[in-house]
């Protein structure tokens, strides 16, 4: 790691709900350009910190920085709204279910944030959808409905909308996990191009070989803490700890 | 006495007017009762106490009482504290408040079914709550609940009957003034109710193309 | 608001609520009837009946209540039927509401699940024992929540024999309107009357359907 100062810093993130703690005191520094794979097991919380990272699941203790913001600000309502939807719009995110808005096409579905967020004029906003939809091939959809498409092309938009927003920072949320097998290699394609443009990610996957082929840093996650992380070829070829040996056996093989 | 058809032709003009009457009455009506069903559902699921419950006791009562009586209190009520309406004006009121609470159950359960996940998807992109639930929560909310909202128009439809009770002068009011003069009430009715039933049709027919052209886009 | 008034007037209501609860009764009782013929007649294996059922349910839902009532009181002499207002209304109000019954009985049977007759026709059992036995049971426990949602509107519905000048809630109260010029207080009065007999109703459709899924 450089010395430079991280472009995400995750500082001691714990959360719990009532008694249960599914994030026990995590820290996580990605710098610019980075790409960074949790895995582990349903449960280990990693999604509950990926969904931290923006504010969905909102921490019961510790802090999350973009560059020099806090993401999760203690303020009145009015002002963390106003806070929130500012920081959210510069951290792009990537669901398991899609969340395409089924009653917009896909252009609509791309343009209504810039439009409404950014005030940008229809033109520049159809000129931004066709760009977007050229990146992850799309194009010939663009006056689709979602309910028309198929699930991998359904992410391939989903990908795409959060791009529109030209966000620092994307996060990704099992994106393959609801797909059927042949739809996996478009979406992850997609994902391999933005790796090489050197966006900013942090990956929760279930998907070893694309951690391992795509990913600067893997962390490994069980029952809300990190229990080991380093570069790809040191976790998935020698890993040290016996949890991370065990859920690699499983995974690998099956 | 027995049953004479022949009446009816020389009221033909007279029926189709008072069927043109009662589908304005239905059309504006029904832009009432939709958009009004929209505000109720927002209100009753997003406002805060003490907005949200004196409309909640408000629908209860729109819910518990007869249409009839409510057009009464609306058009004498409204004369008693000092406003005269047009009896269209008051009507169209009446069944436009009526069904904008029955839409307003429907639509609320609309917005309880849209997935979370959509929530999440407007939130992440930065859209404010408010933002969310008017581009994202309550379109998806309406194109689901289309069906039975269609239903409760053709129920309006059959209600805007209750309106000549108040002296609107549409179908039914139409044909009792007919029947005042000829003294025909059987065939005038009947005439009426067929009258009814074409608009009727038509307007399912509507409502199947309606529901046609969403069904890609939900 | 003239609580003196209502005061006054209230014992008036309560008797044209008994009205409005006799209208009630007998017109779902009579809607029922006509509810269960118009499924049987729509799941017929004859085509005509099928057809009859569908022109009722079609016709009567196709055309406003109070017309219906108007025929039946006032065109009614002219093809030999004489009634007075109030059989007028409750003939009128139970054959209307026996069309959404129709609909209603027809859901509920329909929405049992077809391997139950194809299970209970494997063991050998009729067409009629398979209904009977087996469908109607399961359909019966389906089906009372929205008759509950029909018996619901009839009896807001049973207002509209005002217009035939039934003395029931919403006549007496539109006549107390015109006579004392005090239409929220005559609202209110009449209202609450409505509200209680809908809430009871309710309570009663509640307990059975409890009942009904305990079995």
């Amino acid at each position: 790691m450089t010395n430079e100062q991280p472009f995400i810093d995750v500082r001691h993130a714990q959360k719990s709900y009532g008694t249960l703690e599914v994030l026990k005191d995590i820290s996580l520094q990605v710098s610019k350009g980075q790409i960074v794979a949790i895995i582990g097991p349903s449960g280990s919380g990693k999604s509950t910190l990926l969904r931290a990272i923006n504010d969905l699941d909102p921490l019961t203790g510790g802090e999350i920085w973009l560059e020099d913001k806090q993401v999760n600000k203690d303020l009145p309502h009015r002002q963390y709204e106003k806070h929130i939807n500012k920081v959210r719009q510069e951290i792009g995110m990537v669901f398991q279910h899609f969340n395409l808005f089924p009653h917009l096409t896909v252009r609509e579905n791309i343009t209504l944030a810039p439009k409404m967020l950014k005030g940008i004029s229809d033109k520049d906003a159809d000129k931004l959808a066709e760009e977007q939809l050229a990146k992850v091939g799309m194009s010939e959809r663009i006056d689709y409905y979602p309910s028309q498409l198929s699930g991998g092309q359904k992410q391939r938009v989903a990908i795409a909308r959060a791009l529109a927003m030209k966000p620092k920072v994307m996060l990704f949320d099992e994106a393959t996990s609801a797909l059927d097998p042949e739809l996996v290699e478009e979406v992850n394609l997609v994902m391999k191009a933005l790796a090489e443009e050197h966006m900013t990610m942090i990956i929760v996957t279930h998907e070893m070989g694309f951690a391992e082929s795509v990913c600067d840093r893997v962390l490994f996650m069980d029952e809300g803490v990190v229990v080991e992380e380093g570069p790809p070829e040191i976790i998935f070829k020698n890993p040290k700890n016996e949890r991370t040996q065990n859920f690699l056996r499983k995974h690998l093989n099956g | 006495m027995g049953l004479d058809f022949t009446v009816l032709p020389g009221y033909f003009d007279a029926l189709l007017l008072g069927s043109l009457w009662t589908i304005a009455i239905m059309l504006v009506s029904a832009v009432i009762s939709f958009f009004g069903g929209i505000l109720l559902a927002v209100i009753a699921l997003y406002a805060p106490a003490i907005v949200r419950y004196p409309f909640r006791a408000f629908s209860f009562v729109f819910m518990g009482t007869p249409l009839l009586l409510q057009l009464f209190l609306i058009y004498f009520g409204l004369i008693q504290i000092g406003i005269d309406l047009p009896a269209f004006v008051a009507g169209v009121i009446g069944l436009g408040l009526h069904y904008a609470v029955y839409n307003s159950d429907i639509i609320q359960a609309g917005i309880l079914a849209v997935d979370k996940g959509q929530h999440e998807g407007a939130r992440t992109l930065g859209l404010s709550r408010g933002q969310t639930i008017r581009k994202i929560i309550v379109p998806q909310a309406v194109r689901t609940v289309i069906p039975p909202i269609g239903n409760n128009l053709i129920a309006l439809l059959k209600d805007s009957a209750l309106v000549s009770v108040i002296g609107v002068a549409e179908l039914t009011l139409t044909s009792q003034l007919a029947i005042s003069k000829t003294f025909r009430p059987f065939e005038f009715y009947i005439a009426a109710a067929a009258c009814y039933y074409v608009i009727n049709l038509g307007l399912e027919y509507g409502l199947r193309k309606i529901e046609k052209r969403v069904a890609v886009a939900r | 608001m003239d609580f003196d008034l209502i005061l006054r007037v209230y014992p008036y209501f309560l008797e044209a609520a008994l009205v409005t609860i006799q209208l009630a009764v007998l017109s779902i009782i009579l809607g029922l009837a006509c509810g269960a013929l118009g499924a049987y007649a729509r799941l017929s294996r004859w085509a005509s009946l099928r057809f009859a059922g569908a022109t009722y349910v079609s016709v009567i839902r196709g055309t406003p209540a109070l017309i219906q009532l108007f025929i039946l009181y006032f065109g009614g002499p002219q093809i030999g039927i004489q009634l007075d207002a109030f059989e007028a209304g409750v003939i009128g109000l139970g054959v209307n509401i026996g069309a959404y019954m129709t609909e209603t009985i027809r859901g509920a049977i329909i929405a049992v699940d077809k391997g139950q007759i194809e299970a209970s026709r494997t063991l050998g059992m009729g067409g009629w024992q398979t209904m009977r036995y087996v469908i109607l049971p399961q359909a019966a426990r389906l089906m009372i929540r929205p008759l509950g949602v029909n018996i619901n509107a009839q009896i807001k519905g049973t207002a509209l024999v005002a217009a035939i000048s039934v003395v029931e809630l919403t006549y007496t109260a539109q006549r107390y309107i015109g006579s004392t010029y005090k239409p929220f207080e005559m609202f209110f009065l009449a209202g609450i009357i409505y509200m209680v007999i809908i809430y009871i109703t309710g309570l009663g459709i509640n307990w059975l359907d409890r009942r009904a899924q305990i079995k």
